[in-house]
């Protein structure tokens, strides 16, 4: 699976970010990553170029209310509507069900045990409409 | 079954330069879902268009830690001032183990930020998957699509290679050799191998002290040697010492001619190497020499069979 991982925004922490493309890399997965400080059409045009199937986003920032949405918006804009986007870092669970109704699928915040969002991957893949522009039902449900 | 679904419909929008659609369409190169063949067959008339006397793809190779991304990004500048259409194919190896991959060469990119040349850069990042080497057979198959669909170059860079590794001259039609200071004495620049085939070498670093050394020590090699010696160019990719050279030097570069005989050599390994790797019987193969129950000479035998 072609996976991105961004980091938006201006934001320099990105040990959690290289931590996610580490277990992806290992479970078999090829993972593009952005680097740092990338705006929301930056990362939505790697994704386009890249082919990619999902993308991740990661924000230790506070920004994510503005900065998870801008891109979910950009993706439909561009026909992406099928890419399958989730996101971490300090995301209060207060704020993620604004960010599953902009068509992101999971959210995980500190102390996820990396095996979940693998696990996420898989359930995700036999989902048929869990595309960001799908407007499908279904997200997951971290423990953390 | 490989080379059943070709989507007429998504090629088309390829050829009609949708991002999207091109992007797709390399996936399904590489994924062998679609055959180049197939795609020729179905829009023959933008592959009969080439020119056979152009040349459109180049090999930028050379140890890793050398500076290849810094300079390309450079170079991609430059090209992109001048209105010159560029794809840059960049590979990073998969895990032997897993199969998976950390494809981090976008990182280095800075021309793609830039609002005016966004539309004149293409990046793809590739992992080589099963095969060896710094680069996979199938980035040919890529660049010949992209040549077709109207990108003027084609900038493969390489996984960070060796002394040895010279796969590259495989898929390419121009090989640029980036070698850094320091990269050991002046016997290092006499011994056999990758530095034979370039039809161009850059020392990156000149901002560091024993660059424009070792620059000479590859010059004086090359003309004890036989042939034609390639431009030699000083870059440094910090302070943009001599990118102007060597990008107008990169744009119109001469085939040395050194490596005709070694690239079709090498065509050949990649072609036998990709027929082995995609055999069905591989795995059960791969199985029995592990256990013993099969010589190394009987495995060739049934793969030969194939």
């Amino acid at each position: 699976m072609r996976i991105v991982v961004a980091k938006p925004g201006l934001d320099g922490h990105d040990r959690g970010a290289k931590v996610v493309a580490r277990t992806l890399r290992d479970a078999g997965h090829e993972v593009i990553y952005t680097g740092l400080r990338r705006t929301a059409q930056q990362i939505v045009e790697t994704v386009r170029d890249e082919d990619a199937r999902f993308l991740g986003l990661s924000s230790l920032s506070g920004a994510h209310n503005h900065l998870f949405p801008k891109v979910c918006e950009l993706l439909v804009k561009e026909g992406l509507d099928d890419v399958i986007v989730f996101g971490g870092g300090i995301i209060p669970f207060e704020d993620r069900d604004i960010l599953f109704s902009c068509g992101m699928k999971a959210i995980f915040g500190p102390g996820t045990p990396t095996a979940e969002i693998l696990d996420f991957i898989v359930e995700a893949c036999e989902i048929s409409d869990a595309g960001v522009g799908q407007n499908g039902e279904w997200h997951w449900e971290s423990t953390a | 079954m490989r080379g059943e679904s070709l989507d007429l419909q998504l090629v088309s929008d390829a050829v009609k330069g949708n991002r999207r659609a091109i992007a797709r369409v390399l996936s399904s190169l590489e994924n062998r879902s679609v055959t180049l063949a197939q795609i020729k067959t179905e829009f023959s008339s933008i592959f009969a268009e080439s020119n056979t006397d152009s040349w459109s793809s180049i090999a930028v190779t050379g140890a890793p830690g050398v500076g290849k991304s810094c300079l390309i990004d450079k170079i991609l500048i430059d090209w992109s001032s001048k209105g010159i259409k560029t794809a840059l194919l960049a590979i990073d190896p998969s895990s032997p183990r897993t199969g998976g991959a950390l494809l981090g060469d976008r990182v280095r990119i800075t021309a793609i930020d830039n609002e005016e040349y966004k539309d004149l850069i293409y990046i793809r990042s590739i992992a080589t998957r099963k095969s060896s080497g710094s680069a996979p057979l199938i980035v040919s198959d890529m660049v010949e699509f992209l040549s077709a669909i109207g990108w003027d170059r084609v900038i493969i860079e390489t996984v960070g290679s060796g002394q040895s590794e010279v796969r590259c001259a495989a898929i390419t039609d121009r090989i640029v050799v980036v070698e850094g200071p320091a990269r050991g004495d002046g016997v290092q620049a006499e011994k056999a191998g990758l530095l034979e085939l370039a039809d161009a070498v850059i020392v990156n670093k000149s901002d560091i002290s024993g660059a424009s050394q070792h620059a000479s020590e590859i010059r004086e090699s090359f003309e004890l040697g036989l042939g034609q010696t390639p431009p030699i160019i000083l870059t440094s990719a910090i302070s943009g010492e001599g990118i102007d050279v060597a990008s107008s030097v990169l744009l119109e570069l001469e085939d040395t001619g050194r490596s005709k005989r070694a690239k079709w050599r090498e065509r050949l390994l990649a072609e036998y190497e990709r027929k082995i790797l995609e055999s069905d019987k591989l795995e059960e193969i791969l199985e029995n020499l592990a256990i013993g129950s099969m010589s190394i000479e009987d495995a060739l035998k049934v793969l030969g069979d194939d």
